[in-house]
């Protein structure tokens, strides 16, 4: 079972911020679960996870207009 | 303990830096550092120290301030002129971060009070503008095996070296001893730009985070100098002396000593 942030209650770039810690407390290659908006946190928080190392598996729409963005951590 | 949303947001632009992240700042919120001297140095060095959240920071300075100090040192106002420079610091810098802990110390640094004050320190920051005060600090450093940041700056010159116990040469190895008295004016007698401070005290903060997050190459072994006029920046690689005085193979100074400093000069800057 993946661990889980959600994002939608911050802006960019706290947003990518909060990701950051959540993946801080993982191990490499377990998974993280992520709940963040649509526009620009959405468009920017995939790339800057991918720019980190880390692998972007799945993204999702949700009905309330809200994103799960699925992940996994890569070591240094 | 977790980030709250607060501090995410007030260190987001630390953590989102790969060699800061969130190990880096909790290491700067566990982080003791003092600054000696709350003048043209050790102003700016205190205000990015708190806004960069050093947990800890302690603040020594028996001066006043003063009308004349405010062309250069920024943490202070108007309003502050005649108040404790210690305690007007310590109000800027919790106005600034008021999560982290200020301590203040109302003393100049001599050779009875130093190894104490710098016991509980992490990092030392030699923002003293005389050259008693900078040896002081220096063989107290080194006795008490802390590193510290030594730093001076006159009319548009200033100049910068880092000591790590063990990594390179300490102030005393660069130069043996004081001058002779007058040989050398206070920024008092000759002045000093008021930039010059925020260039140089800027830079003794960058060394003390750097040396907190334990990231890049500090200024070890390295003297660097900045010329304003010529806008020149250079480093100047400078050895260990096997017989320095402190810190050599024999040394001879084995507990702080004072130079004789007059009233006057103490009250220089």
């Amino acid at each position: 079972m993946a661990e889980f942030v959600d994002i939608t209650d911050v802006v960019c770039p706290v947003t990518f911020v909060k990701v950051k810690v959540a993946l801080e407390e993982l191990d490499d290659g377990q998974e993280l679960q992520i709940r963040l908006n649509g526009g620009e946190p959405v468009q920017n928080v995939p790339r800057s996870i991918k720019e980190e190392g880390h692998q972007v598996l799945k993204l999702t729409q949700n009905e309330d207009g809200t994103y799960n963005l699925l992940v996994r951590k890569e070591g240094d | 303990m977790p980030f709250t949303n607060e501090q995410l947001e007030r260190y987001s632009r630390h953590i989102l830096l790969s060699e800061v992240g969130v190990k880096g700042q909790r290491k700067l919120m566990n982080a003791k550092v003092l600054i000696i001297g709350a003048g043209g140095l050790g102003a700016p060095a205190a205000l990015y120290l708190a806004a960069a959240g050093v947990g800890t920071i302690g603040i020594a300075d028996a001066d006043e301030v003063d009308l004349s100090n405010l062309q250069r040192q920024v943490i202070h106002t108007t309003a502050d002129i005649g108040k404790a420079k210690a305690l007007s610091s310590k109000e800027t810098m919790l106005a600034i971060n008021p999560e982290i802990t200020v301590n203040t110390y109302f003393m100049f640094a001599d050779a009875s009070n130093i190894l104490d004050l710098i016991a509980d320190y992490d990092f030392i920051i030699d923002g003293t503008d005389n050259f008693p005060a900078k040896f002081l600090i220096n063989d107290a450093c080194v006795l008490a095996g802390k590193p510290f940041s030594h730093a001076g700056i006159l009319r548009f010159g200033g100049q910068l070296t880092t000591y790590v116990p063990g990594q390179g040469a300490c102030y005393r190895c660069i130069f043996k001893e004081p001058p002779p008295k007058d040989a050398v004016p206070t920024c008092k007698q000759a002045g000093v730009i008021g930039a010059m401070g925020g260039v140089i005290g800027s830079l003794q903060a960058m060394e003390a985070v750097k040396y907190v997050i334990g990231k890049g190459d500090l200024l070890t072994g390295r003297l660097l100098t900045y010329d304003a006029l010529k806008m020149d920046f250079r480093t100047i690689r400078v050895p260990r002396r096997a017989n320095c005085a402190v810190c050599g193979e024999h040394p001879t100074i084995t507990k702080p000593v004072d130079y004789e400093q007059t009233e006057c000069d103490l009250r220089a800057d």
